[in-house]
């Protein structure tokens, strides 16, 4: 066996208030500790920067912007985005949640960052232009109050002692006290809780130690505090800013049987209850050390592409979750996107007249998208629109065409024929033989 | 035929005056050449002329303003002459902006959208490398980028913001600029010069490579956003073909690893933490109460709520008060009577003489009952299985309080204490029992009057509720005299 994987084995056993025996952990050099927590780290799906308050360092006294829109500063070979420096801060774990690379029964090697190495190297890759800031998570050491502590820690140090202006994602930990959540939020622009597992059955059954129950009550106060945060005492005086770019959260897909509609249901409620900005979806994909509770397939990448779609159309499109999955057999049909497969499932509604329709009716309309759908209202004002307006606003036309009607274009059979679905299905691939 | 050479630094600027010059002028655009540094040669070309300055104001479209602003940055020798075609257009074609329809607004729109991406990309893509030490008082970095269009001065005020606190410089082959002691300065553009590696560059390599998930390879999504032409300046791409290369052998060791014994550390930590001296102990038979109510399952509604709402109050509390649900606010405190229906009734049962502090107040159903809609959950009333489900744990409530007297406040909390929510209207004010004898108040729910569109109806409401309250305070007072 691997030193270190003794040394962690011997760190485990260490008995409560002798931690500082973990600091032999520190045999580590920082690279190998970045390549073991970025590694833990990349399961989570959020990388988002944008959308918090804006902030820049113009007065010279510290480092760092934010103005709205964030940035993506690379791209892996998965097409992820990188914006933010992921990184956990422990991958020591005392929880077993099966569908975790850190879970405690794992025997992945394991490494702990101090403080300072985080700040660090979140300075250090910012001022290199690399990052927009930090997303920090971590497994559970000790006792959720002690690793949630810590990591607040770490925020507070890059906010007060460091200047920094960058963005902050504090992963929260659910079972930790309402009290250091709080100061999570004072730090981070934005705080996530995950709910795991799209059903509190599975939640259960998977990660034995969480509690869906505590789960939702931190959401919930994320809530409460953000919405304090924005009343002014009877003095006028403004509260302290509690988590500017608001909190998100993430489940798995594909781990347990729920189906797309029980999914969509779940982000309904999620995002009617807690002010959710995001909820990311996260196909369930192999992880080094497996445990045999869970199958290894291959990430149904297809199927959390097409939540992410679905989601889309419920937060910007008018859908609601019933709409997008009535008249499947309960999953979104992979072949065609969610918003071309209701069209066609409701073809009494179109075609659709751009000169006349409502904005609501416009943005059911597959090929349109919002922007598309206001240059539409803009123009429509002025003159009559043709086909070429539309494909030069942006519409794409290929999708639009059997369901609306123009002055030089009307579908005519096209949208009662009953190959209408076919011809939008992708083109038979070969298999790949591996 | 006049020519318009525009300056290399303050392009936009000098654009936007000449424009404004020719337009004033009645120039039309056939009769303009336009380019930026040294006049090309053209055999019709006017000598460069000074342009007058506007001899009358001229007003265009905000959006016209700021999208000549980014397309004078575009690589196409042709944008000067087309952004002046337009605003020549736009002295006669109101509404034009607004038009995506129309191909040359269509074009320019396009070209906008070309800088704007290549401005972007450039926050995203320049890697800076420290020329200084790390301990100076002031860091030094500079970087070497190459975007496709001129945008570099247009960017540079973004970095001038984020990274006020250390000098740089950004050379690319058009422009260079320089940030020093807090001020941004531009010169001429220059070769490639050479700035030596640094360190941290490793780093952010184990980073980009151990960020990476084998398992999820979508190599066109990546080169979709980050395309081939920023890779030599970028020093994390040098990892991405041995990344893609054994990325499907690494996922399938993944899969075909068989899965291994735990530590032996694990047993015991799961089981420190599965041992039941971790939960707290119950305080007493109400907090035990609490923990039953909240692990409910005895209607759906806990599936939606955040949590059970258990009632609160002195344990002696003589008077109980019961409402229908938790609501919103409710559901998200975990305690009953905090939203609007609930500091409603505070109010006004002070003023009705009623110790709310001294009061246990709870609710007929325990979970809030909503239908999501977008960002806000719209309230539901509780059906009467709902009501009769949730009936054992409001009985359990009044048995450990024994209240002297109990008021009822709407149809749901009447249905669960009488059996019956026919006719609140006429029944309020009048006292009625639970099946165990204890007294039963009845009135309206708060939330009622709060419904009421109508100020002056809603005014009476609210005094009928004082009334009843006060009726109810009596009432109490004599129960406790006996």
């Amino acid at each position: 066996m691997a030193l270190p994987d003794k040394l962690s084995q011997a760190a485990a056993l260490v008995p409560r208030g002798h931690e500082h025996y973990l600091n032999f952990m520190t045999t580590h050099s920082l690279e190998r500790k970045l390549a073991i927590l970025s590694d833990a780290a990349r399961y989570d799906a959020s990388c988002a920067s944008s959308g918090t308050s804006k902030r820049n360092s113009k007065d010279g006294k510290g480092l760092g912007s934010t103005e709205g829109s964030g940035i993506c500063h690379a791209y892996a070979p998965d097409g992820r985005c990188i914006s933010l420096l992921k990184i956990l801060m422990t991958n020591f774990c005392i929880f077993d949640c099966a569908y975790c690379v850190n879970r405690v029964s794992s025997n992945v090697e394991r490494a702990r960052f101090s403080v300072d190495e985080v700040v660090k190297l979140t300075l250090e890759f910012y001022r290199r232009n690399y990052i927009e800031g930090l997303f920090l998570s971590s497994g559970i050491i000790q006792s959720p109050d002690k690793t949630m502590e810590d990591m607040v820690r770490i925020a507070k140090k890059l906010r007060e002692e460091e200047n920094f202006r960058g963005y902050i994602h504090l992963k929260t930990i659910p079972e930790a006290s309402q009290e250091l959540i709080e100061q999570a939020g004072l730090y981070a622009d934005r705080v996530s809780i995950n709910v795991e597992m799209p059903t509190d059955a599975s939640v259960t059954q998977y990660a034995p130690e969480k509690k869906p129950d505590t789960i939702r009550r931190a959401m919930a106060g994320v809530r409460l505090r953000k919405e304090a945060s924005k009343d002014r005492s009877h003095t006028g005086k403004r509260p302290a800013r509690f988590a500017p770019a608001g909190q998100s959260t993430q489940m798995i897909i594909g781990a347990d049987g729920s189906n797309d509609a029980t999914i969509l249901g779940q982000s309904t409620r999620l995002y009617s209850s807690y002010g959710l900005k995001r909820v990311y979806y996260s196909a369930f994909s192999p992880i080094p050390d497996a445990t045999a509770k869970l199958p290894l397939i291959k990430p149904p990448l297809l199927r959390e592409h097409r939540l992410y779609q679905a989601d889309w159309l419920m937060r910007f499109y008018g859908f609601d979750a019933n709409e997008i999955t009535a008249g499947t057999d309960g999953n979104l049909d992979l072949s065609i996107d969610p918003k071309l497969a209701w069209a066609l499932r409701n073809r009494h509604a179109f075609p659709v007249d751009p000169m006349r329709a409502d904005r609501e009716t416009l943005l059911r309309v597959p090929g349109f998208g919002e922007r598309t759908v206001q240059r539409i209202i803009a123009a429509r004002r002025h003159r009559r629109l043709r086909w070429d307006d539309l494909a030069r606003m942006g519409a794409n036309m290929k999708n639009a065409r059997p369901f609306v009607s123009l002055a030089d274009w009307t579908p005519g059979a096209l949208l009662d024929s009953p190959d209408l679905a076919a011809r939008f299905a992708p083109k038979p691939e070969q298999l790949s033989l591996f | 035929m006049p020519h318009v050479a525009l300056p290399h630094i303050g392009t936009d600027t000098a654009w936007r005056d000449a424009a404004r010059g020719l337009v004033s002028r009645g120039v039309p655009p056939a009769e303009v050449t336009w380019s930026r540094g040294v006049a090309e040669a053209d055999l019709f070309a006017t000598p460069p002329e000074e342009i007058a300055p506007a001899a009358k104001t001229i007003s265009v479209p905000r959006s016209f303003v700021e999208l000549a602003n980014t397309v004078v940055w575009h690589n196409d020798p042709e944008r000067f002459a087309r952004l002046y075609a337009m605003l020549w257009r736009l002295g006669s074609e109101k509404g034009l902006m607004e038009d995506r329809g129309d191909a040359d607004l269509a074009k320019l729109r396009a070209m906008e959208k070309a800088v704007r991406r290549d401005k972007h990309k450039m926050t995203a893509f320049v890697r800076f490398r420290e020329i200084g030490a790390p301990d100076d008082a002031r860091r030094r970095f500079a970087a070497w980028f190459e975007p496709t269009h001129y945008t570099l001065e247009p960017t540079a005020p973004f970095f001038a913001r984020r990274f006020a606190d250390m000098d740089w410089m950004i050379a690319t082959p058009d422009l260079t600029a320089v940030f020093e002691d807090g001020a941004l300065g531009f010169a001429e553009g220059q070769p490639k010069p050479d700035i030596p590696e640094d360190a941290t560059e490793e780093l952010w390599g184990t980073y980009f490579r151990n960020i990476f998930n084998p398992t999820r390879l979508k190599v066109g999504a990546m080169m979709s956003e980050m395309p081939k032409k920023y890779w030599k300046n970028l020093p994390e791409a040098r990892h991405i073909p041995e990344m893609i290369a054994s990325a499907e052998t690494r996922a399938r060791a993944m899969q075909d690893a068989a899965p291994t014994l735990p530590p032996p550390r694990a047993a015991k930590i799961t089981e420190r933490l599965a041992a039941p001296s971790v939960l707290r102990p119950m305080a007493d038979d109400l907090d035990q109460l609490r923990a039953q109510e909240n692990a409910c399952t005895r209607c759906p509604l806990y599936e939606n709520a955040t949590q059970a709402v258990p009632g609160e109050g002195p344990r002696d509390a003589d008077l109980m008060v019961v409402g229908e649900q938790p609501g919103d606010q409710e559901d998200l405190a975990g305690r009953p009577f905090v939203g609007p229906a609930g500091q409603m009734f505070d109010r006004i049962a002070k003023e009705a003489g009623i110790d709310r502090s001294r009061a246990f107040v709870t609710n007929a159903v325990k979970h809030f009952k909503f239908t999501p809609r977008g960002k806000r959950r719209i309230h539901q009333n509780p059906n009467t299985s709902e009501i009769r489900a949730c009936r054992f744990w409001v009985q359990s409530e009044i048995e450990l309080i024994k209240p002297k007297l109990i008021l009822s406040m709407g149809g749901t909390a009447a249905e669960s204490l009488t059996g019956s929510r026919k006719g609140i209207l006429a029944r309020r004010g009048t006292i009625e029992a639970t099946e165990n004898g204890v007294p039963v108040f009845l009135t309206v729910h708060p939330s009622y009057l709060l419904r009421l569109p109508d100020p002056a109806l809603r005014e009476d409401e609210t005094e009928k509720f004082r009334a009843d309250l006060k009726s109810a305070q009596a009432h109490l007072e004599e129960l406790r005299a006996q």
